[in-house]
């Protein structure tokens, strides 16, 4: 279903490979495969969801979605819940947003945005599927981008699965061993095990599929206005299409006398 | 305007006359838009018009975007993803925006290589080639103040970079920089500066690429072969030329259609691959990204900026010479800079009696081993410092200028070119009028 | 253009080439328009403002006769629990006392269709307790006085310092140079005091 791609320094043998290389992508990446990828891709609502929860349920007690409004679950192209239940999502998690007016913390909108969560020092995830993002394919001649995504999703589901227990302590900090993080080492403990969220459609949930829910539902707060980019993509290249078709076609006319002429002579 | 006969504006009605003595401006636009134009340009002639939709596309969309973007260091990140995530259709305006300066580039560099290979800059186009020049280097300052402004990772510490470039500069560098800045680093009235700089500088291309048109239509069109238009008789000049409209436009609008297909492809479904995914990273001024790669475009001459560290002997020589006074890092400076100040010198670095290189048989390689220098030294800029990369970097910016100072000169004494057509319409003929040479201009079906 | 006398020589313009014209610059046209449209949404409402479009409050800790206001759209929205004499000095004022007797669908969205501006037609409730207005003047746009209940004006509701305007006790104007009544908000107000405006 999915191979292994080596995406080391090859990557950087480009164009703008040097920009892939730049963004620390050291480790083994696996190309998972995305129900999203390639000009056709579309998000999963099911799997967006599912992201949804693991996000909730795990990853939200140290990592906000700052840039993220919570409103947008109920978008189009999302994960496409209805308002009433981003309403009772907020409330069944008592999520809280920090209010400059009131000096304090109140119970969110759905107009607010995920809280800001920087206690644990753990970065914002709302742009970390883009952040991260970075295989250009052979040679970086973004083939891979145009037909396989942009690598950030699977960076995301690597480093979750990554884990191979070589564990040290450095200067006082106990940290992580992982393939995929550059240095090798992390801070976050490895955060989902087999069975930890419970999927109300039954969906797997070993660690590997709830990492690569979860690197969907990010691939999605990175980038929520994917459907309609790709949508206005293909109308842009069929309407400009057939505007260069019959621009060529009405510029052979135009020129047919001209060129006639020049036999002529 | 341009010498070459052909038909003017004359103002029918009352109220056309009454306008034309008071302010000719539909002569104006019609002497611009029936200019007579060589009738043998190629596809590279296409560059022009890509171009002008360029600058007008990034002044339109830029011009939606500041209405919604906010220049400060703790907002600036984030009105982007409010433009990204809120604005109707922002995210669409801004990929446009963000890939349309690519395009720009694109379009620039195989303008200008075009110019270097038909020998466009040569006498009487020198003042069009320089203002040319003046319009590249106001794009490359506008494209690295308009990526200052998302504030993101690359944003911060490119302008940490490329403003430390002059404080390089001896004695005042420094100096140099902190005004540049606002402040000992970079900070708000570094981001507020360039927003407003970023905005300015398209309106001065955009009055530049005025004089650079008025500069051409004054000498008329180089073409192919480099021969100019018969001038002495109106029947010679209308065979060597057809008006601009709607024999160029139509053409050049169907080059841009084609081209737009492809920019659309990758706005649509790739547009972050030329962009850097430490951008999506808000600005940290405590911690420096691994490596800091600026945008392609810059590559190039990034890698002639970074090719002459303190080993190189003309560095060393250099710096013996003026007392240390040219260290290592100013070095690179005047090298980047220089590389473009020699292409800028290039009307009268070329010294070849023959204007196109259609017809000068050494020049043809030496031309195409430069347009390949280009891009080994746009991939040596993303490679890493360290390792063969500077040895590339440095060999790649020695043939940069050698071209420019030693073998242009050399070659217009030691190269024998072949015969040149007589005329334009000699040339066009012998392209059109050759048996078979294309179909279509045989069959006419349907009329 | 120069070719014209040599086309119509060589090829008379047929119907088939003025398609091909046509249809060439109609596919441009269309093109153009489809890049212009998206540009000029860009400068509507963007989706958190037109989120922010709905407020949603809980009116059960109001006590009788107290005034709140409400942010919504950017506009002030005055919410006021009234007492038995507020509704009873409403309720008594005859449609001929009023300058603005007819409350237009635009005015008073929760009425159906053109509505005499009588007391019971503007309040949230048939008992007249909740009064709910958008909180300005009619007549320039200022914030009329009267929520901490000081400086109501002459007919107990509200009074514009701008210009002199008087409004009762159901924001109907009585004196002074505004036009209109005070606009009624798009709204829904249940039994369990849940209002949201904006509906």
């Amino acid at each position: 279903m999915f191979k292994k791609l080596a995406l080391t320094t090859l990557t950087a043998l480009t164009l703008s490979g040097g920009a892939a290389l730049a963004a620390v992508v050291e480790g083994e990446v696996t190309n998972y495969s995305f129900s999203f990828e390639g000009p056709f891709g579309a998000y999963d609502q099911n799997q967006l969801q599912r992201g949804l929860q693991v996000f909730t349920e795990v990853c939200s007690a140290c990592h906000g979605l700052r840039y993220v409004p919570i409103r947008s679950l109920s978008d189009e192209g999302g994960p496409g819940i209805s308002e009433d239940q981003v309403r009772a999502y907020i409330e069944q998690n008592f999520i809280e947003v920090w209010d400059e007016d009131l000096r304090d913390y109140r119970p969110a909108t759905p107009n607010d945005n995920f809280p800001v969560i920087d206690s644990a020092g753990a970065p914002d995830l709302s742009l970390m599927a883009k952040a991260r993002a970075g295989f250009s394919g052979p040679y970086g001649l973004g083939i891979n981008q145009f037909l396989f995504g942009m690598g950030g999703p699977e960076y995301i589901t690597s480093l979750l699965t990554g884990y191979n227990g070589n564990d040290e302590e450095v200067a006082g900090i106990y940290l992580y061993g992982n393939d995929v993080f550059p240095g090798g080492l992390l801070s976050m403990s490895p955060p989902l095990f087999d069975g930890l969220v419970e999927f109300n459609d039954g969906s797997p949930n070993d660690a590997e599929s709830m990492a690569e829910d979860v690197a969907a539902f990010l691939m999605w707060t990175a980038e929520p206005q994917m459907m309609a980019r790709k949508k206005m993509g293909f109308t842009a290249v069929l309407l400009l299409g057939l505007l260069a078709v019959l621009l060529y076609l009405t510029n052979k006319r135009l020129w047919a006398p001209i060129k006639r002429r020049a036999k002529e002579n | 305007m341009s010498g070459i006969p052909h038909d003017h504006y004359e103002p029918k009605s009352n109220g056309a006359k009454w306008l034309e003595r008071r302010l000719p401006v539909i002569g104006l636009l019609y002497d611009t838009l029936f200019i007579p134009t060589p009738k043998n340009l190629n596809w590279m002639w296409i560059w022009g018009i890509v171009l002008a939709f360029c600058l007008v596309l990034q002044i339109v969309t830029g011009v939606i975007l500041v209405m919604h973007y906010t220049p400060h260091v703790d907002l600036a990140f984030a009105s982007i993803e409010h433009i990204m995530r809120n604005v109707n259709s922002g995210w669409a305006i801004r990929y446009i925006h963000m890939n349309g300066a690519s395009l720009f580039f694109i379009a620039v560099y195989l303008h200008i290589f075009r110019g270097l290979y038909y020998g466009s800059y040569k006498a009487p186009r020198e003042v069009t080639w320089i203002i040319g020049m003046l319009i590249y280097l106001l794009m490359m300052a506008t494209g690295f103040l308009g990526y200052v402004l998302p504030w993101g990772q690359m944003s911060f510490w490119g302008a940490t970079v490329i403003t430390g470039l002059f404080g390089a500069i001896p004695f005042v560098g420094e100096a140099i920089q902190t005004w540049l800045l606002g402040g000992p680093s970079v900070g708000n009235a570094t981001l507020n500066r360039f927003l407003s700089l970023h905005y300015l500088l398209p309106f001065v291309i955009a009055g530049l690429v005025v004089v650079h048109i008025w500069a051409f239509h004054t000498t008329g069109n180089n073409n192919p072969t480099g021969v100019e238009v018969r001038r002495s008789s109106r029947k010679e000049a209308d065979a060597d030329t057809l008006p601009f409209w709607p024999y160029f436009v139509i053409k050049d609008f169907f080059a841009l259609a084609v081209v737009l297909v492809a920019f659309f492809a990758v706005v649509g479904f790739m547009p972050n691959y030329l962009g850097h995914p430490d951008n999506y990273i808000e600005a940290n001024p405590l911690s420096t990204p691994a490596e800091i790669v600026p945008e392609w475009y810059y590559l190039p001459f990034y890698a002639i900026l970074r090719a002459f560290d303190s080993e190189v002997w003309v560095v060393i020589a250099a710096n013996w010479l003026t007392g240390g006074i040219v260290d290592a890092k100013f070095f690179g400076v005047i090298a980047m800079f220089g590389a473009i100040a020699v292409m800028a010198l290039v009307p009268w670095l070329d010294t070849s009696s023959v204007r196109s290189g259609r017809y000068r048989p050494m020049f043809k390689w030496w031309f195409w081993l430069l347009a390949i220098d280009f891009m080994v030294l746009m991939w040596a800029g993303a490679m890493p410092a360290e390792g063969i990369y500077p040895y590339i970097a440095l060999i790649g910016s020695a043939y940069w200028f050698a071209y420019f100072l030693v073998i242009l000169p050399l070659l217009g004494i030691f190269e024998k070119p072949l015969p040149t057509p007589a005329t334009i319409e000699e040339d066009f003929d012998a392209h059109y009028g050759k048996p078979d040479a294309d179909g279509d201009t045989v069959t006419s079906p349907a009329e | 253009m120069s070719q014209t006398s040599n086309e119509t020589n060589q090829s008379p313009p047929t119907g088939r080439r003025d398609f091909l014209y046509y249809a060439t610059a109609g596919t441009g046209a269309v093109a153009v328009g489809a890049a212009v449209w998206p540009l000029i949404d860009t400068m509507n409402p963007t989706a958190d403002v037109a989120a922010a479009g709905t407020v949603r409050l809980d009116l059960s800790g109001v006590e009788p006769g107290q005034r709140i206001t409400v942010n919504w759209q950017g506009r002030p929205v005055f919410v006021w629990r009234r007492s038995p004499d507020a509704i009873e000095a409403a309720r008594a004022v005859e449609l001929d006392d009023l300058p603005d007797p007819i409350d237009f669908p635009r005015e008073n969205p929760n009425a159906s269709g053109e509505a005499p501006a009588l007391d019971e037609n503007r309040t949230a409730d048939a008992a007249g307790e909740w009064l709910i207005v958008i909180g300005v003047c009619t007549h320039l746009g200022c914030i009329p006085l009267g929520q901490n209940g000081t400086g109501v004006g002459e007919f107990g509701g509200w009074f514009c310092p701008c210009h002199g305007s008087h409004y009762d006790t159901s924001g109907r104007i009585r004196r002074g140079p505004a036009p209109r009544n005070l606009d009624i908000p798009p709204y829904t107000l249940g039994d369990d005091l849940q209002l949201v405006i904006g509906v």
